[in-house]
């Protein structure tokens, strides 16, 4: 199952090291990464495999809640489902 | 593949936009609960709902963590309690609400509806029992809410019942006078009232639907408020196209979210109800669609146009991308609830007439308006009357849910929290339809040929 991680918030050092160390705590493998600067804000999209994850997606949603609010940026995790049925037919 | 500005966007619309799940609703039928025994009955209603129901909450919740979309509300809606205790050899319905009440309480969601009674045509003893029980049962209670279907366009308008409906809104109202008259927040009255809705307070699950089943309300006033900004000055072609595109994403997020809930639950899929529902927070405000088309203030002339416009577009955009539409699919304007509508009421620029005006092109009808608390019952009836009759005769469901605030006149509002906001009192027409409502008995059913 795969999921999307997003990420937005004031550029600063060490934002994907932080997730990715994070992310690999718990077995979840990154597939795919885009950063970007939007804006003045830093964003980055993250897809990620989280079928051999050692944590339910709400229990990985709630890490990364933590750590966002460690480092002052909105981290979230959802489900890849949602972005496909809002945007491909 | 997702891009990332797909991605993105959808993120922006939850955030910022006020995106969300309005309601997830189960629909429980309670034709099996039935019982002479009216305390048997009760105990059957609470056991067979709280089975049932159980994993409702919890499951929206799963759903809500792990999609990231908030769903509001959990909710149940059940079948017309006038059927259910018309079996029972009792001349008090209030302890089926409280067991409502109590199930709802156990069961974590936010409003059960279906103290309901359908009576278009004519009045059971069951039914005429029911809608008397109505204040008490509204006042002794928090989370269950009542609707009456008074009309339909095949039966036509029971006119006794909209006389009785009048008299009981004002009793709703002195019952829960210590809090501003909340109980007539959970009190709706309709004409074609529909048996798929997920919406409270007019929800019920009709006779005609399964044992169990799911449906889904979206929202997103703010999501299309904000597609509009984008097309300023653009002809109403790219207007009425924006929204479907907007509703087009906001229906298939709600599909699949439904289908989700149907899964976990074990419960047939009903309907998406695909409908723009306002709340008071800024940033998701029907009134500011409006606005966004080019009116100065809602409410002025040209809103009923521009909300003709928004209610079909959003049906259009929202009916492809679901397997099933339903409910009550549109645009709401319950005033309270709409930070836009609030400002034009309190201005002074939305008024009863214009309201009743747009309920001919809206999705519902006259909601959530506050009206003087000494307002007589019968000009109460009266204004269920008009509403019944452009329901009736456009063949569109209608709906009257009207706050008289006890002690309070225009330029009074009544503070009610959360959702259901804030009503500035509206004024009414003084001269008086008495005699008119004093007549009772039936308008015919409209003719459906010679259309002009």
């Amino acid at each position: 199952m795969n999921a999307i991680v997003t990420v937005v918030g004031q550029d600063k050092v060490g934002i994907i090291a932080a997730i990715c160390i994070r992310l690999a705590g718990y077995n979840v493998n990154i597939l795919d990464i885009s950063q970007t600067i939007l804006q003045g804000a830093f964003t980055m999209v993250m897809a990620v495999d989280v079928s051999k994850a050692t944590a339910t997606i709400g229990e990985l949603s709630a890490a990364l809640a933590e750590l966002g609010a460690e480092m002052d940026l909105s981290i979230r995790i959802q489900r890849e489902e949602i972005f496909d049925a809002m945007h491909n037919i | 593949m997702l891009n990332r500005k797909e991605i993105l966007s959808t993120i922006e619309m939850i955030d910022q936009q006020h995106l969300d799940i309005r309601t997830i609703t189960m629909g429980i039928s309670l034709l099996s609960c039935c019982d002479p025994d009216p305390k048997k009955a009760c105990d059957k209603i609470y056991d067979k709902i709280t089975r049932y129901a159980e994993k409702l909450v919890k499951t929206g919740e799963d759903i809500e963590q792990e999609f990231g979309i908030p769903i509001v509300n959990k909710r149940i809606s059940v079948t017309p309690m006038a059927l259910v205790a018309g079996a029972s050899e009792t001349e008090d319905y209030v302890p089926f609400a409280l067991a409502l009440d109590r199930a709802a309480q156990t069961c974590g969601v936010n409003f059960i509806g279906g103290y309901s009674a359908l009576v278009q045509k004519g009045m059971t003893p069951a039914d005429e029992k029911l809608i008397r029980s109505i204040p008490e049962a509204l006042s002794r209670t928090e989370l269950v809410c009542s609707s009456i279907n008074v009309g339909s366009t095949k039966a036509g308008i029971n006119m006794d019942a909209v006389a009785l409906m009048g008299r009981i809104i004002k009793q709703t109202a002195e019952a829960t006078a210590d809090r501003d008259g909340l109980g007539c927040a959970k009190l709706v009255v309709f004409c074609n009232a529909v048996e798929d809705n997920p919406f409270m307070a007019g929800a019920f699950h009709g006779v005609g639907e399964a044992e169990k089943v799911i449906n889904v309300g979206v929202s997103g006033p703010g999501v299309v408020h904000h597609a509009l900004q984008a097309v300023k000055g653009q002809p109403f072609d790219v207007v009425a196209e924006t929204v479907k595109k907007t509703a087009f994403r906001v229906t298939r997020m709600g599909q699949l979210v439904a289908q989700e809930a149907s899964r976990r639950l074990d419960t047939p899929f009903g309907i998406v109800d695909l409908s723009l529902a306002p709340t008071p927070a800024v940033g998701d405000s029907v009134a500011r669609i409006l606005e966004e088309m080019g009116l100065e203030t809602c409410g002025t002339h040209g809103t009923t146009a521009a909300l003709a416009l928004l209610n079909d577009a959003v049906k259009k955009g929202g009916v492809m991308a679901s397997s099933s539409v339903g409910g009550l699919s549109g645009a709401f304007i319950p005033v309270s609830e709409d930070e836009g509508m609030i400002a034009a009421a309190k201005a002074g620029t939305l008024r009863l007439d214009k309201l009743e005006a747009m309920t001919c092109v809206c999705s519902v009808g006259l909601d959530m308006i506050a009206v003087p608390g000494d307002t007589p019952a019968e000009t109460i009836s009266a204004i269920i009357a008009d509403e019944a009759a452009i329901g009736m005769v456009n063949c569109k469901t209608t709906a009257v849910r009207l706050l008289p605030a006890p002690g309070k006149t225009v330029g009074g509002t009544i503070e009610m929290g959360g959702l259901l906001g804030s009503a500035p009192v509206m004024p009414v027409h003084p001269e008086s339809s008495a005699d008119f409502i004093a007549r009772g008995g039936r308008i015919p059913a409209p003719l459906h040929s010679l259309k002009n």
